[in-house]
């Protein structure tokens, strides 16, 4: 596709958890629990409140559509600023050394006083209603001539656990968001750009790692579009293609436009009750429903049910918005008969409803008449927009597994941000800009450990992005080998992950103990496998190592090349020198891997050419 | 440093040479809401001292608007129209650590003013900080056969997750249940599910920041509020309406003081009283201060002051006739104030004082139970 052609402007929002020491509010660590831990729990209600400006913020006028209850698990290592029950602690100085350090490293230029503002959000994810924020550099640069406008330090939301509970594990681990100017036109430089500021992330080596500690959300927008943000995006592998659909989705919303455009379609406010006609029904959503209602979407028939990206369609846009007054979704004419509804109810609906051949007809399942109205009102808004000279709404939509989206919420606006009046703002002064140090990048440091090591390129370069970076710098200051160190952590620890073994228990002070323990000849590099295996399983150092192989002596080795020599002697005298293969098998088996196969494969030589001589003489 | 909003929202802060004046911006008054009131409902007035039911700064006029008018409160919390129709009235905006005990006896002329008036009940907005003492002080001014509600809030109102809403919503319950005393309602638990009653003279403020900071001591809340529900149960020994009548005895002597006692204080300390119409101490234990101390309280009630013990514990009462300390204090006229808490001792002492000149009768004051804050019997243990 010609993107080119389209005017795909894309810009992304990229916000990664730093690995402090404490959270960005609070001294509570930045340790994530297993939500079966929790100590306690309790509950609340957010409500929305008014912008310093006396406006309301219109993403969380539409979280109110319907009172939520949301319920909070807290931990050992949570406190009161967590369940919004003390005032916050002042900003973390560690969180905001590395936003500068970040900052420096994309050429920004600081804000001289950082004043922490509350974002309002009132889906539940902050227990306070509203998230922390502040920013803290401006103006930054990337290599393909793109802009980043903001750097800011923020709180982490609290984790969803399901529904409406949230866990406060991960409530105020320190995060940093970074926004890109709209300067990318293609899907690929999109993922591009999102892979080149991990990196930079990552060279802090003050980030977290693995899956969660980084997010994307990616803004979209075509000619003819508007501007939608997706939200979430965790597989860096997915960008391209969530981009790519998203611009597919905006293109079929412009196209089903210009088709109601051209039938004169339109959203009359009329629904109606016609739970009547569902009193005897085999559906079992209807069944249940204390109320129903259906609305009449004039020249629609055929184009709510019409794809607009895979698995989605006009329908699954309004179900989205009916689901903020706390329904299940809708139900349309364009997919029925079917879901247990029959032939002669939708029938008797379309002509309740007066609905012609070219109209669809919504239902939608309720509670009560208040919610039944609430739902179909959403629905009017969202149809009416398809059909207007702007068929894109601007939203804030969520990533589905595979790549699509749904919708959110509205954009938020600044009548969002409000001071945090608790935390007292933070000079950034010259000295401490000027003091700030840049971490080596790790495309260079790749490139350098090729260099300085002599390891392959592309093996370097694994080894800089690797989570196992510290641990192996850590080594060569500790005089291990860096070819032992890198093989242990590309080769040996990938195979050994393969066979299911939990690489991840085995601590940085067990591989080193492991190296050393090859450097000194103590065990053979070829015992490094089954040592880890073993100290994976839970097993203390020194128990593993004793199992796994009772020292050998020289002398031991000797007579056991001795004997197997011996009792192999026919084979030998027939194959002369090239016994020495197949016999380095049987001599490692015997010593269960605890000699240097180098050391195994010289004194078998000799063990070799003595008995070929002795046999000549 | 001169703070700028960027059209993001963010604040940051810049140097103010590097900004240039551009002009004033175009002032935008506030909105008014206009709520229509259901006059069927039972009728309430709101006193307010500084609470913060609703409260926030508005810049587009540029100062402080006190929001406070029932429009202004419905408005931020629609549910309490529900409950009640509202009257309002704006006796002081400060913050609750300022209280003192002049703006007591004014606020006991609003609250009989409404009594008087014949309202079902009155809600009075107030700082948490000291809002113990004051409902302490009209529980002792004020003779209410209408329940009169203490509220306020732990997180401020400008917060999505503030208990403002809730308190407020449960206050007005209270104000329009059978209740007839004045009480403080504020959250009982974490969790947005219940406020407790508690009573006006045996309650205080037991966590600096928590929702549920307001406990009863000494004895169980006399009542609660269920929330959303606004189902109010109230305890056997809870007063009903219509129980007392309308009275205000408005008369407080200031000159009065609170101690607490620690080992090693030095006796300059109680010399410092002197001159003062009386002092309450909060002894350790049983209501003990060091026998270093005893020959200067002596001197101080033998010049005129009433001394009156009571315990730094909290919990429990005061017994000083087990050691031998507790003795001497009885001996040199310290009043043993049984198991009230020591700033209700205080808030009682000023009114007795204010009101009774004689000193016996006073000290017997001092010991009756007046208004629910001497309990005859210790049921509660902690």
């Amino acid at each position: 596709m010609d993107y080119n052609a389209i005017g795909l402007t894309a810009g992304i929002e990229i916000h990664q958890q730093l690995n402090t020491c404490e959270k960005l509010f609070c001294h509570c660590p930045t340790l994530l629990r297993d939500s079966s831990e929790h100590s306690g729990e309790f509950f609340r209600y957010l409500r929305v409140t008014e912008s310093e400006m006396g406006e309301i913020d219109r993403a969380a006028q539409e979280e109110m559509k319907r009172e939520r209850k949301f319920r909070y698990y807290t931990y050992d290592t949570t406190c009161l600023v967590e369940n919004d029950e003390e005032p916050p602690a002042p900003l973390n100085d560690e969180a905001l050394s590395v936003c500068l350090t970040i900052a420096r490293m994309f050429s920004m230029t600081p804000v001289r006083q950082v004043h922490t503002m509350r974002k309002l959000v009132i889906d539940g994810s902050n227990t306070s209603g509203f998230q922390r924020t502040a920013l803290v550099a401006l103006n930054g640069a990337l290599p393909n001539g793109g802009e980043i406008e903001t750097i800011c330090l923020e709180e982490e939301a609290a984790q969803r656990v399901k529904d409406d509970i949230f866990s406060l594990d991960r409530l105020g681990i320190p995060l940093i968001e970074i926004t890109t100017s709209p300067c990318m036109h293609t899907p690929d430089e999109v993922q591009q750009v999102a892979e080149y500021i991990g990196m930079v992330l990552r060279s802090t080596g003050k980030v977290k790692r693995g899956i969660g500690t980084i997010r994307q959300d990616v803004n979209i927008s075509i000619r003819g579009g508007s501007r939608v943000e997706i939200k979430g995006v965790q597989e860096l592998d997915l960008i391209a293609e969530v981009v790519r659909r998203e611009v597919q989705r905006q293109e079929n919303l412009l196209a089903i436009g210009q088709q109601l455009l051209m039938r004169k379609a339109s959203v009359p406010d009329a629904s109606q009750d016609i739970s009547d006609i569902f009193a005897s029904t085999k559906s079992a959503v209807l069944k249940k429903a204390k109320r129903i209602h259906a609305l009449r979407l004039e020249g629609f028939a055929g184009l709510v049910g019409c794809e607009i990206q895979p698995d989605r369609r006009l329908g699954s846009e309004l179900s989205d918005y009916a689901k903020k007054c706390g329904v299940g979704g809708i139900f349309h004419t364009d997919e029925l008969p079917a879901y247990g509804v029959t032939a002669e109810e939708v029938g008797a609906v379309r002509a309740r409803m007066h609905a012609g051949d070219q109209d669809c007809v919504v239902i939608v399942a309720a509670v009560n008449d208040a919610q039944a109205a609430c739902a179909l009102q959403q629905v009017i808004t969202r149809a009416r927009v398809a059909l207007s000279e702007k068929p894109v709404p601007e939203e804030t939509r969520k990533m589905l597994e595979t790549g699509s989206s749904a919708y959110m919420r509205p954009l938020p606006g600044a009548a969002r941000m409000y001071p945090e009046t608790d935390v007292l703002p933070v000079i950034v002064d010259d000295d401490r800009w000027n003091g700030v140090t840049i971490p080596e990048l790790l495309t260079v440091k790749a490139r350098r450990f090729a260099q300085e090591y002599a390891i392959d390129h592309n093996y370097a370069s694994q080894l800089a992005l690797s989570e196992k970076l510290p641990l192996f710098e850590r080594a060569l200051t500790e005089g291990i080998k860096p070819k032992l160190a890198a093989f242990t952590i590309l080769s040996t620890c990938t195979e050994l992950r393969r066979d299911g073994v939990l690489i991840e228990k085995i601590t940085d002070g067990d591989f080193l103990a492991t190296w050393h323990a090859v450097e000194s000849g103590r065990i053979a590099k070829e015992a490094v496998p089954d040592l880890l295996k073993g100290l994976a399983s839970g097993d203390s150092f020194e128990n593993v190592i004793g199992k796994l192989a009772p020292a050998v002596s020289d002398k031991e080795l000797e007579s056991i090349i001795r004997k197997i020599i011996a009792n192999r002697s026919e084979f030998v005298d027939q194959k002369g020198r090239a016994a020495l293969g197949p016999l380095m098998g049987v001599v490692m088996k015997e010593v269960r891997g605890s000699v240097d196969g180098k050391i195994v494969s010289e004194l078998l030589k000799k063990g070799i050419d003595e008995a070929l001589s002795g046999k000549k003489s | 440093m001169a703070v700028v909003k960027l059209d993001s929202g963010y604040n940051i802060g810049v140097d103010p040479v590097s900004c240039t004046f551009s002009g004033h911006p175009a002032e935008t008054p506030a909105k008014k809401p206009h709520v229509p009131q259901k006059n069927d409902l039972p009728a309430l007035s709101i006193v307010s001292t500084g609470g913060t039911i609703a409260s926030r700064i508005d810049y587009r006029t540029g100062s402080v608007t006190s929001q406070f008018d029932a429009a202004d409160i419905l408005t931020a919390i629609p549910e309490l129209g529900k409950v009640a129709s509202y009257r309002t009235i704006p006796l002081a905006s400060i913050l609750s650590e300022n209280m003192t005990p002049r703006i007591w006896q004014e606020l006991a002329h609003a609250v009989y003013e409404e009594i008087a008036r014949g309202v079902a009940g009155i809600i009075v907005t107030h700082g948490t900080d000291t809002m113990a003492y004051s409902a302490a002080a009209i529980s002792f001014m004020i003779d209410s056969p209408v329940p009169i509600v203490f509220v306020g809030s732990q997180r401020s109102a400008d917060r999505p997750s503030s208990d403002n809403a809730m308190n407020a919503v449960c206050a007005a319950r209270a104000a329009t249940s059978d209740l007839g005393e004045v009480t403080i309602v504020m959250h009982a638990t974490t969790s947005d599910d219940t406020c407790s009653i508690h009573r006006g003279t045996r309650v205080r403020k037991m966590h600096s920041s928590r929702r549920d900071a307001f406990r009863s001591i000494g004895i169980d809340p006399i009542g609660s509020v269920a929330y959303p529900s606004g189902e109010v149960s109230l305890n056997r020994g809870a007063i009903r309406r219509g129980c007392r009548k309308p009275g205000i005895h408005d008369r407080l002597e200031e000159h009065c003081g609170l101690l607490q006692f620690y080992p090693g204080m030095s006796p300059d300390l109680l010399e410092a009283y002197e001159g003062y119409k009386g002092l309450v101490l909060a002894g350790t234990g049983l209501g003990h201060v060091s026998t270093s101390l005893i020959p200067s309280l002596h001197r101080l009630i033998d010049s005129g002051t009433m001394v009156v013990m009571t315990t730094q514990c909290m919990q429990g009462r005061v017994c000083d006739r087990v050691y031998d300390t507790g003795r001497d204090l009885l001996a040199a006229g310290v009043i043993e104030g049984g198991d009230m808490l020591p700033e209700v001792a205080l808030v009682k002492m000023m009114w007795v004082l204010g009101n009774e000149q004689d000193p016996i009768r006073a000290g017997c004051l001092m010991q009756e139970d007046l208004k629910g804050e001497c309990n005859r019997r210790s049921t509660h243990g902690l």
